[in-house]
């Protein structure tokens, strides 16, 4: 029996522990928001927090995550909206919008750490999220608008 | 199977709206409608029409207004990040003055009534623009006779505001609600009696506005293929013949069975050629969930008969398509004499350029969803095409199309990967196998590894200068395996993909032969975001830039003077399928390569030591595209790409920001295609398998600002979701040259050192 917790509700699970976080999330409790994209943590697609931290949910298992809070994309402003999908939103920055949840979570890890964060900054936390779609550019400039803390 | 697929498509669609597609859609009101249109849907859908479809005004399969003013839309074309989910209901939005804030889009299922719905080839826009236009004028039409009738007035004194119809003269209004019951009673009016806006007064065409779905998206609430959950499903995952056309010999599954999680094994038989978009077979594990299919497979020990494409290498290939491209062709347009104005030049120069097989790679990895019951199917598929979907199902589970009821979700996009459905096929097979919904599930490395390649090509050209350094006479030759040995596997020739920005090259040259060879495919084949333009325009596009150095010319120039003076060209080539509509404008070809060179500071910036600008310009889906990319190579030869500016004459535009975002999009992907794009094959097996060994850009390797200038016109429109993507490996390569003075003639760069 594993316990944690996600988006603030307790779990328990007890099935296989090596099952990556990713797959108890979307096949267990229905989260989908959480993407698969790689399975080898090479995208970024299924990133999540692990108390309080960006991790590749693909490659995490729940055993590992045992005790943690686990929080998605989902669970990242309850009903509202996240200053960091705020900023999404009013950049425009999605187009098929698969890799944008862990964009995002990687995005608010990265204000995180660096408030006001250089383009090399962004570069080096952002660069193991993949957008196929290339929508690279307004990434930028929404990570920035929220940094800014800019109304819209 | 004839499968041209653009000119088949494009035909498709202007006869479509030739044949008065509209007016039939419009035979009837919502009563009339039940009674003609409705019956033949039923069948294959009883429980499945939609909002629209069951509102009480609902003059058009595409729009349905209720009682509460709620206008629906559907949206019959796919959304992978193109947009059309967005804009094609705006423009119906738009003719029919709906407040977009009472509309609610609506995905349509795969059904013929839609017309087309392949979402592919960039004409979503396009092939619809009209219809949508016509069909929301119709609606207005009823709406303002409706209300005329409650008045007593004349309809010509009754105008639109959103939502409502004003009686002008004495400022009453009734809402679009309010008057549907009524409205609904009226025939439809005919295209002669209906009257579309003056373009001063579009609200939403050529107006920003937000994806429908931007929340949802942002939110992690939006629903994509992979992300389809129905109760009781269980999940598969399958292990695919690593050879195309292999086939299991014998498989012992008794170590997957004890994975905790797995229920059985079932064995997929191999696709009968041409494989067209049938399953490719192998095994396929089921569990309780994805996570215990993938251990399963890892458990399963299957030998496999490979069957003769295990003789393909893909080095070996390219020698051969090389081989061939240096030897005489097939011609498939000839104009002048071109050998005969090599003999007598004094110069003549030539090149090689060549372009590996490429993996579409959507982020999303194929899944889908099927549930067979009593003989019928209902799948939930990422699918650019869900008509085909229909078919290919129904062909492999045994049951009439009718009886498919395909769903399409969002996509994690697509670039053409999707409008091959063997992966709901799959889902399909197996549950009516299993008497169970099931879920496939695709890994990254099936995703890479069993694609529909964009195929490898290998182009020669060659050209005379004259004494004013302008080429006397042009020879381009390519050679590549067809896309339509997808479908016939005996194809050896192209067909329609000379139709990508090679048969019809535009330039201003007396003496011009272009020719194609013959090459055998041993993967499988498709369509990927630009197509066979992704492999002409390289070569076209960087042998402009090499002669234009070659003579000592400046590249803009060069490239102006072989476009030649604006003026519209006949595209009455053999073999060239042309469009009513469209003709080629080198005016408008000019005006993108100047806006962009101007916006770029050709020849005004000045660039720092190891940077360069380079262009390309074409025109692609009737879209005029030039994009300048400036590069920077490092002292350890690491590029950079600090700015592409690429202009666009993409005609009408209904979207501007998300035609600007596409354009950026397509920069990333061209970068990706330029950088380290590229698929090979051993002993018939694919080397790559995910985004470690089929890198494609990421934010650091991506363009740092593309700037997109869009050109204002009131042509026809165009495709935006692939005309940006081809110029960008010339027009780099073209800056690599100018930083570097290094000639790139072979993709990709991975596979070069840049110094």
């Amino acid at each position: 029996m594993i316990q944690l917790k996600v988006n603030g509700v307790e779990r328990v699970f007890s099935g296989d522990s090596e099952m990556p976080v990713l797959w108890y999330l979307r096949d267990t409790l229905g989260l989908t928001g959480t993407k698969f994209g790689c399975g080898e943590a090479l995208c970024g697609c299924c990133t999540v927090h692990i108390d309080g931290e960006a991790v590749r949910s693909c490659i995490v298992s729940v055993g590992d995550a045992a005790g943690k809070k686990i929080t998605t994309i989902e669970g990242i402003a309850g009903n509202g909206l996240h200053p960091v999908q705020k900023a999404w939103m009013d950049h425009d920055v999605p187009q098929c919008g698969y890799c944008q949840a862990g964009q995002i979570m990687q995005a608010i890890s990265l204000l995180k750490h660096k408030p006001k964060p250089s383009d090399q900054d962004i570069d080096d936390e952002m660069s193991g999220n993949i957008c196929r779609c290339g929508t690279y550019q307004q990434i930028r400039a929404a990570i920035k608008a929220a940094s800014a803390g800019e109304p819209s | 199977m004839s499968r041209i697929r653009r000119g088949r498509d494009l035909s498709r669609i202007q006869n479509v709206s030739r044949r008065g597609f509209l007016k039939d859609a419009l035979s009837g009101s919502a009563f009339i409608l039940a009674a003609t249109v409705a019956p033949e849907v039923a069948r294959a859908n009883s429980s499945d029409t939609t909002p629209a479809d069951r509102a009480i005004l609902h003059p058009s399969v595409f729009v349905g207004i209720e009682k509460d003013g709620t206008v629906y839309i559907i949206a019959h074309r796919s959304e992978m990040g193109n947009g059309s989910r967005t804009a094609l209901p705006r423009v119906l939005a738009d003719e029919l003055d709906a407040d977009w804030k009472f509309v609610k889009v609506v995905q349509a299922i795969g059904d013929a009534r839609y017309g087309g719905q392949d979402t592919d080839a960039s004409h979503s826009i396009s092939g619809f623009f009209g219809i949508m236009r016509e069909t929301g004028a119709s609606a207005r039409h009823m709406l303002i006779r409706a209300a005329a009738t409650q008045w007593s007035v004349p309809v010509a004194e009754c105008e639109t505001e959103l939502n409502v119809v004003v009686h002008i003269p004495t400022g009453r209004k009734l809402s679009y609600g309010d008057l549907a019951l009524a409205a609904s009673s009226l025939p439809v009016p005919s295209k002669e009696e209906i009257q579309l806006k003056p373009r001063a007064k579009w609200r939403y065409i050529g107006k920003d506005a937000s994806l429908y779905d931007l929340e949802d998206i942002c939110k992690g609430k939006a629903i994509y293929g992979m992300d389809a959950r129905i109760d009781g499903m269980i999940y598969a995952s399958i292990e695919h013949p690593p050879v195309l056309g292999g086939k299991v010999k014998s498989c012992q599954d008794s170590d997957a069975l004890r994975v905790p999680g797995v229920q059985q094994t079932v064995l997929i038989e191999p696709f009968t050629p041409p494989h067209g978009y049938q399953p490719l077979g192998g095994v396929a594990v089921i569990a309780d969930n994805t996570w215990a299919a993938f251990q399963g497979r890892k458990k399963l020990r299957i030998v496999w008969d490979d069957g003769p494409n295990a003789a393909y290498n893909s080095d070996a290939f390219r020698t051969e398509l090389q081989e061939t491209a240096r030897r005489p062709c097939k011609v498939v347009r000839n104009q002048g004499n071109v050998d005969a104005e090599f003999d007598k030049a004094g110069k003549t120069f030539e090149a090689e350029y060549f372009v590996p097989h490429l993996a579409h790679a959507p982020m999303e990895p194929p899944a889908a969803l099927a549930e067979f019951k009593d003989g019928k199917v209902a799948a939930w598929v990422p699918t650019q095409d869900p008509q085909s979907v229909q078919d290919i199902i129904a062909k492999t589970v045994g049951i009439r199309k009718e009886d498919v009821t395909c769903h399409v979700t969002l996509l994690g996009s697509g670039f053409g990967r999707k409008s091959f459905g063997d992966f709901a096929a799959e889902a399909a097979l197996l549950s009516k196998r299993l008497e169970k919904p099931v879920k496939v599930v695709w890994k990254r490395e099936d995703d890479i590894k069993f694609d529909y390649y964009l195929p490898a090509a290998s182009m020669y050209l060659k050209a005379s200068l004259d004494a004013k350094g302008k080429p006397s006479a042009w020879l381009q030759r390519s050679v590549f395996p067809t896309i339509n040995s997808t479908f016939d596997s005996a194809a050896l020739f192209a067909s329609w993909e000379l139709n990508n920005n090679w048969i019809e090259v535009p330039f201003d040259i007396p003496n011009f032969r272009v020719e194609n060879g013959p090459a055998r495919a041993h993967v499988r084949l498709g369509w990927l975001r630009s197509v066979a333009s992704a492999y002409h325009t390289f070569a076209v596009q960087s042998f402009v830039d090499e002669l234009a150095h070659s003579s000592g010319r400046d590249s803009v120039e060069f490239l102006l003077d072989l476009f030649g003076p604006p003026r519209i060209i006949p595209l009455d080539i053999p073999g060239y399928t042309s469009e009513p509509g469209y003709p080629l404008d080198i005016g408008r070809m000019r005006r993108v390569v100047e806006l962009a060179a101007e916006k770029a500071g050709w020849g005004k910036r000045k660039l720092g030591k190891g940077r360069g600008l380079g262009i390309a310009a074409h025109r692609y889906s009737h879209t005029y595209v030039a994009s300048v990319v400036e590069v920077e190579v490092t002292k350890k030869c690491d590029l950079r790409i600090p700015r592409i500016d690429t202009a666009v004459d993409a005609g009408t535009v209904v979207n501007p920001a998300y035609v600007r975002a596409q354009f950026k999009g397509a920069a990333v992907f061209g970068t990706s295609i330029a950088r380290s794009g590229q698929i090979t094959a051993t002993n018939g097996v694919i080397n790559q398998g995910n985004f470690d060994d089929y890198p494609v850009a990421r934010i650091d390797e991506a363009p740092y600002e593309t700037n997109v200038h869009i050109v204002e016109s009131d042509a026809p429109p165009g495709g935006v979701g692939e005309s940006g993507v081809s110029v960008i490996p010339p027009a780099l390569c073209n800056a690599i040259f100018a930083a570097t003075g290094k000639r790139i003639r072979d993709l990709p760069l991975s596979n070069h050192r840049l110094s």
